[in-house]
């Protein structure tokens, strides 16, 4: 069993829901992100997410894009990324970390190239947000090969015909985007979500990551009643882009604590009362 | 008899092209193939489609045979298809109002463009004025400030057009948020990509409405010169006006097709846009194709004089051609398509684009080493009116 599967068995022995954090590798400077993967952890995620920086995030909002272009200033690339994995993984072995980012970086690098090494650094799963599944064959052939888990994005629109292309590629989790458009964007239709994630599991069998919109503890209170694991991206990362100078450590290990006890709290006046 | 026939109909192109996007998009995407696929096989449409190309943009373009130019050179005749003499003034206008009839069959109210030299926003804004649809064009803002007039010409055709301060403030910047708008807003909103780059359908879309160019000049051809030309010359951006020249000629292999790229200041600068000359195949903006980019895959800044020419990727189906040996591409610098341009205002009275002066300045290298009885074919894809201040900008003179 790797790590991302077995993290979700442990959470569900537990009756609990992952957090699943993502910040883009090198932002605001290389040297601050193991740190910050080592804060996270101690602030109570399960998962970590690391953008890898792409000259172009066409799927990404302002905020992302702005943490691509300062990681991108000191020149950060694909194998720098799995440096930090492999330096991260010194320390920690338990948590996950998940790559995201786009294709043309890994088709620079070759899959199997990438896979190899990413799987010697310890990563355990990707999400290519440009290889949809018609297109990755061969991409997820490689992963599998290294035990790395492809994760999959769904969104509002996918229609059920796909779901089942997927479901047969997919492992490790599936990112449901719950809203239409590009990340950081702000509106969020709990009941939507509700209904779509009734569908997605009468075809996907595997633990399911809810992003895109949430942006504070009642958000994640919110989602943490729907999916299995709540995934916070612009949020995090605008709080990095804020600390700017100053070190981000205590901002975002703060930020991210009080979503942990929004998710792990029963009801969401337990949240409010902690504090 | 046709035998080629790419791309399959997942819109590979070998290798190449393909629907590399987020999943959001995906939707979107088979939603405008269905319905392309529909209008393509639709007489009716087809035929509105001719109509509009006759009385609205002016179309049979005449194939034009530069007579003085041809005889300083000392070789093959020029023969120039007359794109300029276009409605907006380029060839952009072809696929502008293809893609807005689709748009209206779709039912959509509102379309959104990307630009680069501002050709392909003015017939965008065009095109949603005369059909009544809201129009908003993505323009970087470094583009903005090369094609100041321009981007007054969408004002005045009622678009809106958005400064896109990302990356490095160019088209595929553009193009980037043009796509996030999509992504946002699709339900109501068709998104009119203006080349043959982009996810599939689009490559396939846009070359398919191009192709009145080569279509045109085939007849043009047999009609006054009785035979098909020796070889075509069109300059490669994005490449959509080299595809609809190139396209109805791909199975005549007698025929030699040449796309000229933009050198820039010399591919050894690193100051280029020459993606098939210098690049290597990637993932970008929905297709893999060859791409201008560093050890990481990061896409690098590109140059050229011409803003149309200023892409670090180019249209799948050139790959395509590049591979398999139909087609062979090279690079003209800025020097000598400032050249070129200055040579057909005074031998021919005829002020090209600057994407064009490309074409012509590659036709003058290759003109002289042929025999007179040779006729080359070059896509005058576009007039030279826009570029006014920057070829004033490289004599020195202030406007």
């Amino acid at each position: 069993m790797n790590r991302i599967t077995s993290t979700f068995a442990a959470l569900a022995q537990q009756k609990r829901k992952a957090l699943i954090p993502f910040i883009t590798a090198g932002d605001p400077d290389p040297a601050v992100t193991v740190a910050l993967m080592h804060q996270l952890v101690q602030s109570g995620v399960d998962i970590i997410e690391l953008g890898v920086p792409f000259s172009d995030p066409m799927a990404d909002g302002p905020t992302i894009q702005r943490s691509s272009e300062r990681a991108l200033k000191h020149h950060v690339g694909l194998r720098d990324v799995i440096v930090m994995v492999a330096k991260f993984r010194q320390k920690n072995q338990a948590v996950p970390v998940v790559l995201m980012g786009y294709a043309n970086p890994i088709e620079a690098m070759g899959y199997a190239a990438f896979a190899e090494a990413a799987s010697e650094a310890g990563v355990d799963g990707v999400l290519v947000v440009d290889y949809p599944p018609e297109e990755c064959a061969e991409w997820v052939q490689q992963l599998k090969k290294w035990d790395i888990d492809p994760i999959f994005l769904l969104s509002p629109t996918t229609p059920e015909t796909r779901l089942k292309q997927v479901a047969q590629l997919a492992s490790g989790y599936v990112y449901y985007v719950s809203l239409k458009g590009v990340t950081g964007a702000s509106h969020l239709d709990l009941d939507s979500v509700r209904d779509k994630l009734v569908q997605l599991r009468s075809y996907i069998n595997l633990p399911i990551g809810v992003g895109f919109g949430i942006r504070d503890e009642s958000t994640a209170h919110a989602i943490a009643q729907l999916a299995d694991a709540v995934v916070v991206g612009s949020r995090i990362v605008e709080e990095i882009e804020q600390a700017s100078g100053d070190n981000p450590l205590e901002v975002v290990g703060n930020l991210v604590a009080s979503m942990r006890r929004a998710i792990d709290s029963a009801s969401l006046n337990e949240v409010v009362t902690e504090k | 008899m046709k035998i080629y026939d790419l791309p399959d109909k997942h819109g590979h192109f070998g290798p190449y092209g393909g629907t590399f996007v987020a999943e959001t998009l995906i939707a979107a995407l088979n939603e405008l193939c269905e319905h392309y696929e529909r209008c393509r096989n639709d007489p009716i449409f087809q035929a509105e489609f001719s109509q509009e190309l006759k009385h609205y943009v002016g179309r049979p373009s005449p194939v034009y045979h530069a007579k003085r130019w041809s005889e300083h050179l000392g070789g093959a005749q020029i023969l120039l298809k007359r794109e300029d003499l276009n409605h907006t003034g380029a060839h952009k206008i072809n696929n502008t109002v293809g893609q807005a009839l689709l748009a209206r069959r779709m039912g959509k109210t509102r379309v959104i463009a990307e630009t680069g030299a501002g050709q392909h926003g003015v017939a965008s804004a065009t095109v949603a004025a005369r059909y009544g649809m809201e129009c908003v064009v993505y323009m970087g803002s470094e583009d903005m400030r090369r094609q100041a007039t321009n981007v007054y010409r969408m004002k005045l055709l009622g678009a809106t057009v958005v400064p896109v301060e990302s990356g490095s403030r160019t088209l595929k910047d553009a193009l980037n948020e043009a796509m996030r708008d999509w992504v946002t807003n699709v339900e109501n909103t068709y998104y009119i990509i203006g080349t043959v780059a982009g996810p599939h359908p689009y490559p396939m879309m846009v070359r398919d409405f191009q192709a009145v160019i080569g279509q045109e000049a085939k007849m043009q051809m047999q009609q006054d010169y009785d035979r098909q030309p020796d070889i075509l010359i069109a300059c490669v951006g994005g490449g959509s006006n080299a595809i609809g020249l190139f396209y109805p000629f791909v199975d005549d292999t007698g025929v030699r097709m040449i796309g000229v790229e933009a050198a820039g200041k010399g591919i050894g600068t690193h100051q280029h846009a020459a993606t098939l000359v210098t690049g290597k195949p990637g993932v970008l903006h929905g297709n893999r194709t060859y791409l201008i980019q560093d050890e990481n895959g990061q896409i690098v800044e590109t140059h050229s004089i011409s803003a149309g020419l200023d892409y670090p990727g180019v249209g799948p189906e050139h790959s395509w051609l590049k591979d398999c040996g139909r087609a062979e591409y090279v690079a003209v610098t800025d020097e000598e398509a400032l050249s070129a341009f200055h040579a057909l205002c005074r031998f021919e009275g005829i002020i090209p684009a600057l994407e064009s002066s490309h074409a012509l300045a590659y036709a003058a290298k290759l003109a002289p080493t042929l025999g007179k009885d040779k006729l080359l074919l070059i896509n005058l894809s576009g007039r030279g009116d826009k570029d006014m201040a920057t070829v004033a900008e490289q004599s020195g003179i202030a406007l």
